[in-house]
């Protein structure tokens, strides 16, 4: 379908946009790639008033590496992360992830901020930041506030940022070269949202999985991480029986919708499958 | 809500360059169709799906109709309409290296997809001239033949990395501009 009728204005300040989305209470959007939004227009499940582009804003487009983690700006697209020269090594994880976000062209446009304030619980980009314990760092009319992974998803496709504010940054924690980590996902077709996708890390000490992350993604309808399943395998050697106690837990505790694309139990199943083999992956790296 | 008033934008498109009035809700693919009068970008699904509408904007594959004609404002932008290599000796448009090869391994049946999938693997192979077949089949892999002639697509865009490898084939020489604007 054809887009809905809008304004729109391409603010060359932070401050210009936030003032933009402020005076047009809660019926003005931010656009950045415009990979989730102009969809959601195009199917008319959104009519707003004015589109912000927050293209023209400068500094929102770095990718910065220090001794506290990774820093993406929220305009940093997806070709951005996977054609960085050092991302790779620096945060294997995210880079691997990244790889299955949509398709060539998509990635091409797609960014990291309009993915995580689209929050679709069936995208790497907000799985990962949760599995990862990343901070984002949100822009108001009083300055910037930071918030948490687990406090900034709200439900399907909802988050705190407010309708005069701007995500900016998205902070992933330190990333130790020696961390083991594996990220799996299954989708029925090349770039299609995840059945069910798992990112898997952990540090080994003493021959023992320690500070085990397990997320899912695309499988329960929010992003989550798999508690039971991560209890399941802390503490322990990552091998044949260690593995089979976290998917044994990972499939007790998710509880999958069924919908036309998959029954519960087969959701529920596939999970366990992706827990098995990012951990499989895990060790193997 | 009433519509908003149009606006210029001003971009260039195959080398030329052109300044459109323009509605905000107007994406690129119906600007450079409607507007530009630019009819090779075919629009399939209108939401970013099926790929028809590829075009490369600032040297890499988007979705035109995941893009407002306004956020072209100051790009560059290629189209199918500028992969010829120009007129040939009897006066007829050239095809490229990447459209011949298509012509050569029969990768297309009823074209719609074709705009697209050329768009896409001029893109790629002007960035990776010697993908493989697995790079290549990724990279086309968001955009949809139902025709299904993707081995014919793959060979086709194999066949044409010499010419790539030997330097970008670029589009036309610019010519003139179009203004649309009154």
């Amino acid at each position: 379908m054809k887009l809905p009728a809008f304004d729109y204005a391409a603010p060359a300040t932070m401050a210009e946009a936030i003032e933009l989305l402020e005076r047009h209470g809660g019926d003005a959007r931010p656009l950045a790639g415009g990979q989730s939004l102009m969809p959601v227009l195009a199917f008319r499940l959104a009519q707003p008033s004015m589109l912000v582009d927050i293209g023209r804003i400068p500094g929102l487009d770095s990718i910065e590496i220090g001794e506290d983690g990774v820093r993406l700006g929220a305009r940093v697209r997806w070709c951005d992360i996977l054609e960085h020269p050092s991302l790779r090594s620096v945060h294997p994880l995210l880079v691997e992830a990244i790889g299955h976000v949509a398709h060539y062209p998509i990635r091409n446009r797609g960014t990291v901020g309009g993915s995580l304030a689209h929050a679709d619980p069936a995208a790497e980009m907000p799985g990962i930041a949760f599995t990862c314990e990343a901070t984002m760092v949100i822009a108001g009319r009083a300055g910037t506030r930071m918030v948490a992974a687990r406090d900034f998803f709200t439900g399907p496709l909802e988050t705190v940022i407010g309708p005069a504010e701007l995500l900016v940054e998205v902070r992933l924690p330190p990333w130790p070269a020696a961390r083991r980590w594996g990220f799996e996902e299954f989708a029925r077709q090349r770039g299609a949202f995840a059945l069910a996708a798992v990112a898997a890390f952990y540090d080994e000490r003493d021959g023992v999985a320690i500070g085990v992350h397990l997320g899912v993604i695309g499988a329960t309808g929010v992003v989550q991480r798999l508690p039971g399943a991560e209890a399941a395998l802390e503490g322990r050697p990552v091998d044949a029986p260690g593995i089979a106690a976290a998917v044994a837990a990972a499939r007790a505790e998710v509880d999958p919708p069924e919908d036309a694309e998959a029954s519960s139990a087969y959701r529920r199943s596939l999970v366990g499958t992706m827990v098995e083999r990012a951990l499989a992956a895990a060790t193997a790296r | 809500m009433s519509n908003p008033p149009p606006r210029t934008v001003r971009f260039t498109v195959n080398g030329k360059p052109a300044a459109v009035e323009v509605e905000p809700r107007l994406t690129l693919a119906d600007c450079l169709r409607h507007a530009l009068r630019l009819t090779g970008t075919h629009v399939g699904c209108e939401h970013g799906v099926c790929g028809a509408c590829t075009v490369i904007v600032d040297g890499r594959a988007m979705r035109s109709c995941l893009m407002l004609a306004v956020q072209a404002e100051g790009c560059t932008v290629e189209t199918i309409e500028g992969l010829g290599t120009g007129l040939d000796e009897g006066g007829a448009e050239a095809l490229g290296p990447l459209q011949a090869a298509f012509r050569r391994h029969h990768a297309l049946q009823c074209g719609f997809c074709t705009p697209g999938m050329l768009m896409t693997a001029h893109a790629l192979l002007s960035r990776e001239p010697d993908a493989d077949a697995d790079r290549v089949r990724e990279a086309l892999s968001g955009n949809l033949c139902r025709c299904t002639g993707y081995i014919g697509i793959v060979e086709a865009v194999l066949d044409a990395r010499p010419a790539y490898q030997a330097g970008a084939p670029g589009g036309q020489p610019a010519t003139g501009g179009i203004d649309r604007t009154g």
